[in-house]
């Protein structure tokens, strides 16, 4: 059996640019202003250097661990229980109509 | 602590209060007022509270009245106890340290928070906290640091940086945490008190404000061993609203520590030194508490041996993928239309638009940080590089442990690397920040219960040292047997216990 081979550093083909983070930004939904992306842009660089050494022992023949005590179908009894009324569900919303939860247009212009 | 204060009921602990409590010598709005009062003689220069219970004195009474008609009462009923801000409370704001909850009430109880009530414990209000529990230092809340009762000019350590300065203070008896990478126990280690993280999923999650779901856990934060075990017995067992919780029969923690407070000596106990957390990088004066500490043990007949757990060294890295992976999922929520702030773009705009301008003004420096880190790591092209090897990480301290635990039946090691620092000292660099967590990460990617008890005054700077115990998942009561007993031998050793010696403040 041959050795198992560590899978490929992750930095090694990238470098973590502004253009990156504004764009991670936009997946996350933060409008963060050019400064912060430049300070994040070198802070997250040095932090992903230092944590890249994971891919060192994570080698082919280790599984993955996501949970830290085993636990497989997880069910309760199928019984009404006492839920939220409207107005409780609505009691910590911004704008609401009395009913539902009000927001501005979903799609722009362009959509 | 100073002659002044000597005999106010504040100072006694939560066994103590309980016990007078009983047996009718004292009251709960005696109790209750007595640490409301020392609250506003301290709070404005510890900043432990963000928000007090306004009900607090009537909950008291009306234990009070109960307990004179008759009526049969809990073990803790009428004694206060502080709640971290992370937990949601009916009738009380829960910001879990950040603008974007700022004012913001639940519409329900934590389930932690709910076994309070019925045990009819007094809920004194929320403690301060790093902003969803991102930080070691407090100074990542929106509302300002909490402050040491040790040294007003140093950090608390966190995230639960509050609820450790209220019991350190004599604000609470008790306090409740959360604990995703050692924010019960460092906060712990560093003001003198004693934190507990449970097994994961030994306490309810359900109403606990989201942090890594894979790695949160609710627990006891208190002044003694005993008192830690009394809250955590009140608080844990399964919780069918948490898919996580553990459906096992626990033991009686308080037993426990009564019996391990009794136990005369620790012969047949092996306690393993973890050789990768005694390392020559901390500070000299923890260090030497440690082994100190280490001698006391094998005096008392504790076999001392020495384990190795190398994958240690990469527990750090792991965290800081997983967690801000996780993290940036779970605070995805925060999305300006369901709850919290909302802040509309000066220009207008979508939803979308909306959304990223509320978590903008909304989320502070070091949780943007983490969310843009978790999103990176969870991207197309370098999941199985970062998740993916973080995961396999998570494996194999799992590994270690296991073979530690094969040769100990509990381990040891310093709780946190440093003593209190100066607030400010590491605000600009998230990398020494992250390094504070070195000791009890391990525990968290494992699911094992830690506890942090005091070690001593480091003697380079007079400030609280601690030391970590760990067990085997569902195995608290060891931490709480042996932490009761080495609590008893270092006060006879001192003559006094560690926070009787912490400045009075008032």
């Amino acid at each position: 059996m041959s050795q198992p081979t560590p899978e490929p550093r992750a930095t090694d083909d990238s470098t973590l640019t502004p253009d990156v983070v504004r764009h991670l930004a936009g997946l996350a939904r933060i409008a963060l202003t050019d400064d912060e992306i430049a300070k994040l842009t070198g802070e997250l660089g040095i932090i992903l250097a230092s944590i890249d050494k994971v891919s060192e022992v994570a080698t082919a023949d280790v599984p993955g661990t996501s949970h830290p005590i085993p636990l497989t179908n997880v069910y309760r009894q199928d019984v009404p229980g006492v839920t939220l009324t409207n107005a409780e569900a609505l009691a910590g919303a911004p704008d609401h109509d009395g009913t539902r939860f009000r927001v501005t247009a979903i799609l722009g212009e362009e959509q | 602590m100073a002659a002044a204060t000597q005999g106010a009921l504040y100072t006694q602990t939560a066994a103590e209060l309980a016990a007078g409590l009983e047996s009718g010598e004292i009251s709960s709005v005696e109790v209750t007022r007595s640490h409301l009062d020392r609250i506003a003689a301290v709070d404005g220069a510890v900043h432990a509270f963000l928000h007090l219970n306004e009900r607090a004195l009537e909950t008291a009474a009306s234990v009070d009245a109960r307990r004179s008609a008759g009526e049969k009462l809990g073990p803790l009923a009428g004694v206060p106890i502080a709640i971290k801000d992370v937990l949601c409370t009916l009738g009380m704001p829960s910001t879990a340290g950040s603008r974007i909850l700022e004012s913001w009430i639940p519409p329900y109880d934590a389930t932690v928070v709910a076994r309070l009530r019925s045990a009819d414990l007094v809920l004194l209000g929320k403690t301060n906290m790093d902003e969803f529990a991102m930080g070691s230092s407090t100074e990542f809340s929106a509302y300002g640091p909490t402050h040491n009762p040790w040294d007003l000019d140093r950090i608390p350590g966190g995230s639960g940086g509050g609820s450790a300065a209220a019991v350190a203070a004599f604000e609470a008896p008790v306090a409740l945490g959360s604990d995703t990478g050692g924010s019960i126990r460092q906060p712990a280690a560093v003001t003198g008190s004693v934190g507990v993280k449970p097994t994961y999923g030994g306490v309810s999650r359900y109403g606990a404000i989201a942090l890594a779901s894979s790695l949160d856990q609710v627990g006891p934060v208190s002044r003694t061993v005993l008192d830690a075990a009394l809250v955590h017995d009140v608080i844990g067992g399964h919780d069918p609203r948490d898919s996580t919780s553990l459906t096992d029969a626990w033991p009686s923690f308080a037993e426990a520590a009564r019996e391990g407070a009794r136990q005369e000596n620790l012969r047949g106990l092996r306690i393993g030194v973890v050789k990768e957390l005694d390392a020559p990088g901390f500070q000299p004066g923890v260090s030497q508490r440690f082994h100190e500490t280490l001698s006391v043990l094998e005096q008392a007949g504790a076999e001392i041996v020495e384990v190795s757990a190398p994958n240690f060294e990469y527990a750090v890295a792991a965290y800081y993928l997983i967690l801000p992976a996780e993290a940036s999922s779970n605070l995805a929520k925060f999305d300006s239309v369901r709850f919290g702030l909302r802040v509309n773009p000066v220009v207008g705009g979508t939803v979308e638009d909306v959304m990223a301008a509320t978590r903008e003004a909304g989320f502070g420096p070091e949780v943007k940080r983490r969310i843009i880190l978790g999103t990176y790591a969870l991207s197309a092209g370098y999941y199985d590089a970062y998740y993916g090897s973080a995961q396999k990480v998570r494996t194999l301290i799992q590994r270690d442990f296991a073979s530690a635990f094969a040769q100990a039946d509990v381990l040891v090691s310093p709780a946190a690397p440093t003593t209190a620092f100066k607030l400010g000292e590491k605000l600009e660099d998230p990398l020494a920040m992250y390094l504070n967590d070195v000791t009890t990460i391990p525990a968290n990617l494992a699911g094992i219960p830690g506890m942090s008890l005091p070690m001593g005054l480091a003697p380079e700077d007079g400030l609280p040292t601690g030391i970590q115990i760990m067990a085997p998942a569902r195995a608290d009561d060891r931490l709480y047997r042996l932490g009761a007993t080495l609590e008893r031998l270092l006060a006879d050793k001192w003559g006094h216990t560690l926070l009787s010696q912490a400045p009075s403040l008032s």
